[in-house]
């Protein structure tokens, strides 16, 4: 590929989807340069915004003729920069395929097109009495086909899970440019789960053009408190407490002193002053069940020396407390000119043993660390500060970042829960998991797309030449010497 | 005779003991197609020596756990080597505090339930029991079977964590980890969930578990008809009583009955049940399951059918089904998840291979309308002639290349698969 072979590009490209859905101009390709993760940046050489699945096929099969890879982008919200361009690629944004197609609260399922703002399926299913269970905390502007690529979380996917769980069926374009149905309204389609295989694949495996989502009966109550606590153990050991109760929460956050001070002086949420921690507990379903459980929940956080609770009486207030920690990672940059967010999962039960290495770490190098995490499933999301401005310490954060993910690792954890591996976290792979391990997870890789042009250089730091024998080689590959492959 | 090929199988064992690799004999033939050697690792180290050298000579692979679902899919096309998991067995890890477990896949489904209680876990999978037979983890993986409470806690995709596996070449491969929350990668637990071991053997599982609910109760309603059982059904799904699972069950003569499983504490659930009670217009209300929960209608020998609708469709199913059943003049006995709009069907091994294909042919018209599908996951040899198991699937030139990519020489299980995968 030679940037020679964009102009034709943009002549084919425009012939098919008309001449405004192709940008090609420079200034405004700039808008496109960087998603969520804003420390990356490139600028791609063509943006195409198809508005229906055959537009978006004949973008992806007009890239597979010139041999030009490509990527998508829905909102562009993600953090981990799956969506980053390639400099000399189209970027497909879907953000134009907007449409929610059917809700059909009586097969719980709404069918949706990619551009879909997450919230806004929830909001075509309330007056059914249903809503779409995964809820990223950017779900007011998130679109579906994004948290397809990247199995998007959220606070309550707890209890409710993830986007996986919440998506019977897809039409996607393969990276071959055709348009293929994995799945469908039924559960359990006959075949290999490739639709379970495609979600949160990080758009490696083609692009998604339809996606059929389960919806959730929206719980009779729902019941949220805040409570203070004197530090993240006493919270921590809380929240093992209701977990080993057999109690399973909608949602179980926990914010330390520094979040909270950060999320006070953003959005003034009134959380407990002086509290060390604050954990925030929402139960949801029929409420004779709610009933009894909140309040055994109210007593375990009373036992592991609550100081101080708040029940919210009503949506108003619950909207209050969650308004704090929905807000933190923004809210920290009222603390801290430049911060790092980052996406780490441990066993649960670690917590307090890592929240220490944590705070260790942070004392030896300097470097402040605010911790926001979803405490029920281990989930934490350390804020790493730093001012750009002083020499020597973003390097500094991006040990003491790089470092809270070794930790994980080395506590049987993840390197992600929700945030993905896209662009950021492709040298963090390998220590998760072997060349084995890899190399099998990009056998998928190769049977999607054996010519690599799906978001290239995404979550595998070392792509597989699709069609080799497995096993180690030394030295260039026998193909690349050839010129019959290339590595891209 | 010198058999050299046996000879490298024990120079991998571990031990290298006759009893964990011989020669097959008569009562090792998978339906119906005899191996020549059956091997049963101990570990997952032990399985890959022993798939390598499996390899090497180009043996076809079947993996076997208990057995009890070997009939279910084709015969594969060609088999050598048998692998039994039954030495694969036992919990490597229960991490109670995070509701994790680890276990190797020969681990029968009751032990590992039975190992989990004490701590009051379970692992949310009922899957049925093929008749007169047991279930390991790894079968019920690469059947992906399920029970009723799916509609509660979902199936083995949902709850499946992590997986450890050898490829056909030998290779062991790990994706997922034993943290619920985990993107890292690609979700391969998922790939080989309902594979029915053609991408590989499976060793070890990590789940996420669930407390043991404090109380439960189930309700039965006998309804008249599928569209009154349909109606009940709605109702309950359209309340806030949040079931555990919603059954329903139809037999030839016409007689349909609909169950409601309630999981909670001991007050919620007394509450609950009082609603749904009400909702369903009276029920009888036990402790206890009726006796068809959780129980395929089929026994040994007969055609086993999974029927897949969307939920609003689940009515129209049962009524095509028992139309097809008067239709062709066979006794078809549909039961299942009438909350999540999965269902199985039964009919006799003796029906006319002519008949079955017939109603197989009506149920997929009725469930292709439906947003589903009807599959035949096991039948006698002269109903397999006359009807392609599996049916029309989508994405399968995807499946060969997925197929192609993990066991390009086409061992393992061959043809035992969606499109003679």
């Amino acid at each position: 590929m030679t940037t020679t072979d964009i102009p034709a590009l943009v002549a084919v490209l425009r012939a098919a989807l008309g001449e405004d859905q192709v940008i090609s101009d420079r200034q405004e390709l700039r808008t496109y340069e960087c998603d969520g993760l804003a420390q990356y940046r490139v600028v791609p050489a063509l943006v195409a915004l198809p508005r229906t699945a055959a537009e978006c096929a004949a973008t992806v099969r007009a890239c597979v003729d010139a041999g030009v890879p490509f990527v998508a982008r829905g909102s562009g919200t993600g953090l981990s920069g799956g969506a980053l361009p390639h400099a000399d690629g189209v970027l497909v944004v879907t953000s134009q395929m907007r449409a929610i197609r059917e809700v059909a609260p009586l097969d719980e399922r709404a069918v949706v097109e990619p551009g879909v703002i997450n919230l806004h399926v929830s909001r075509a299913a309330a007056p059914y009495g249903y809503h779409y269970a995964p809820d990223p905390s950017s779900q007011q502007v998130c679109s579906i086909g994004g948290n397809v690529a990247e199995n998007s979380g959220g606070a309550h996917c707890l209890k409710y899970g993830f986007t996986t769980n919440h998506v019977t069926g897809l039409e996607i374009v393969t990276p071959d440019g055709d348009l293929v149905r994995l799945g469908g309204r039924a559960p359990d389609a006959p075949g290999y789960d490739l639709l379970g295989a495609f979600v949160g694949s990080e758009g490696t495996l083609g692009i998604t053009t339809e996606v059929t989502v389960r919806l959730t009966r929206s719980p009779e109550s729902v019941r949220t408190l805040l409570a203070g606590f004197t530090g993240t153990d006493a919270a921590g050991a809380a929240t093992s407490a209701i977990i080993g109760a057999g109690v399973v929460p909608a949602a179980i956050e926990m914010m330390d002193a520094l979040a909270i001070e950060a999320a006070e002086a953003a959005v003034r949420c009134g959380y407990p002053p002086g509290a060390g921690a604050v954990l925030i507990v929402e139960l949801d379903g029929p409420a004779a069940e709610v009933d009894a459980q909140f309040a055994d929940v109210e007593r375990l956080c009373r036992d592991h020396g609550a100081t101080e609770i708040r029940v919210a009486a009503d949506d108003g207030e619950r909207a209050l407390i969650w308004k704090g920690r929905k807000s933190a990672f923004a809210a920290v940059g009222r603390i801290s000119p430049d911060y790092i967010v980052q996406d780490g999962v441990i066993p649960r039960t670690a917590l307090p043993e890592v929240l220490r290495r944590i705070a260790e770490m942070s004392a030896e190098r300097g470097v402040r660390v605010a911790n926001v995490f979803h405490a029920g499933d281990g989930n934490l999301h350390p804020l790493v500060l730093f001012d750009d401005a002083v020499p020597g310490q973003a390097e500094r954060a991006e040990e003491v970042s790089g470092a809270i993910l070794d930790i994980c690792i080395a506590h049987g954890g993840s390197i992600t829960g929700e945030h993905g591996v896209g662009v950021d976290k492709v040298s963090y792979l390998p220590r998760m998991y072997g060349d084995d391990d890899l190399d099998t997870m990009q056998l998928l890789r190769c049977a999607f797309d054996p010519r690599g042009l799906a978001n290239p250089g995404k979550v595998f730091p070392t792509p597989r030449l699709c069609g080799e024998a497995p096993g180690r080689r030394r030295g260039v590959h026998p193909l690349q010497e050839a010129g019959l492959a290339v590595v891209f | 005779m010198p058999d050299d090929v046996l000879d490298a199988l024990r120079a991998a064992a571990d031990a290298g003991g006759e009893d964990i690799v011989r020669l097959a004999g008569d009562t090792d033939a998978v339906a119906g197609v005899a191996p020549r050697y059956v091997a049963a690792p101990g570990s997952t180290a032990e399985a890959a020596a022993l798939l390598t050298v499996a390899a090497a000579r180009n043996l076809a692979v079947t993996v076997s756990g208990s057995g009890g679902k070997q009939t279910w899919g084709n015969p594969p096309r060609r088999l050598d080597l048998l692998l039994h998991t039954r030495r694969l067995a036992g919990v490597v890890a229960h991490a109670a505090g995070d509701l994790v477990v680890v276990v190797r896949a020969g681990t029968p489904l009751a032990e590992l339930q039975a190992k989990l209680a004490p701590a009051g876990q379970q692992l949310a999978l009922d899957a049925p029991l093929p008749p007169g037979g047991s279930a390991t983890v790894g079968g019920v993986v690469a059947t992906n079977t399920s029970g009723p409470r799916r509609m509660r806690y979902g199936t083995v995709r949902d709850l499946l964590i992590g997986v450890t596996m050898v490829r056909p070449d030998g290779t062991v491969a790990r994706a997922g980890g034993t943290v619920v929350k985990n993107v890292a990668g690609y979700d391969l637990g998922k790939l080989l969930t309902g594979a029915y071991g053609t991408l590989g053997l499976v060793t070890e599982c990590a789940f996420r578990l669930h407390p043991v609910p404090a109380a439960r109760a189930f309700l039965c309603r006998r309804a008249v008809d599928a569209a009154e059982a349909g109606r009940l059904a709605a109702a309950v799904l359209a309340a806030q009583v949040v079931p555990s699972a919603l059954e329903v069950d139809t037999t030839p003569d016409g007689g349909v009955e609909v169950a409601v499983l309630l999981e909670g504490t001991p007050r919620g659930v007394r509450e609950r049940a009082d609603t749904t009670g009400r909702l369903l217009g009276g029920a009888t209300v036990s402790d206890e399951p009726p006796p068809w929960w959780c129980a395929y209608p089929w026994g040994t020998g007969d055609v086993g059918l999974r029927l897949t609708a969307a939920l609003s469709g689940v009515p129209r199913l049962l009524a095509a089904a028992a139309e097809a059943g008067r239709r062709h003049g066979v006794p078809l006995a549909v039961r299942g998840s009438a909350g999540t709009g999965v269902l199985h069907g039964g009919l006799p091994g003796a029906a006319a291979p002519d008949a079955v294909a017939s109603v197989v042919a009506d149920l997929r018209a009725a469930t292709a309308g439906l947003g589903g599908h009807a599959v035949v996951l096991t039948a006698p040899p002269p109903v397999r002639e006359r009807v392609d198991l599996w049916g029309p699937v989508n994405g399968l030139d995807l499946m060969r290349r997925v197929k192609a990519q993990f066991d390009p020489d086409g061992r393992f299980a061959p043809g035992r698969f969606v499109g003679g995968i």
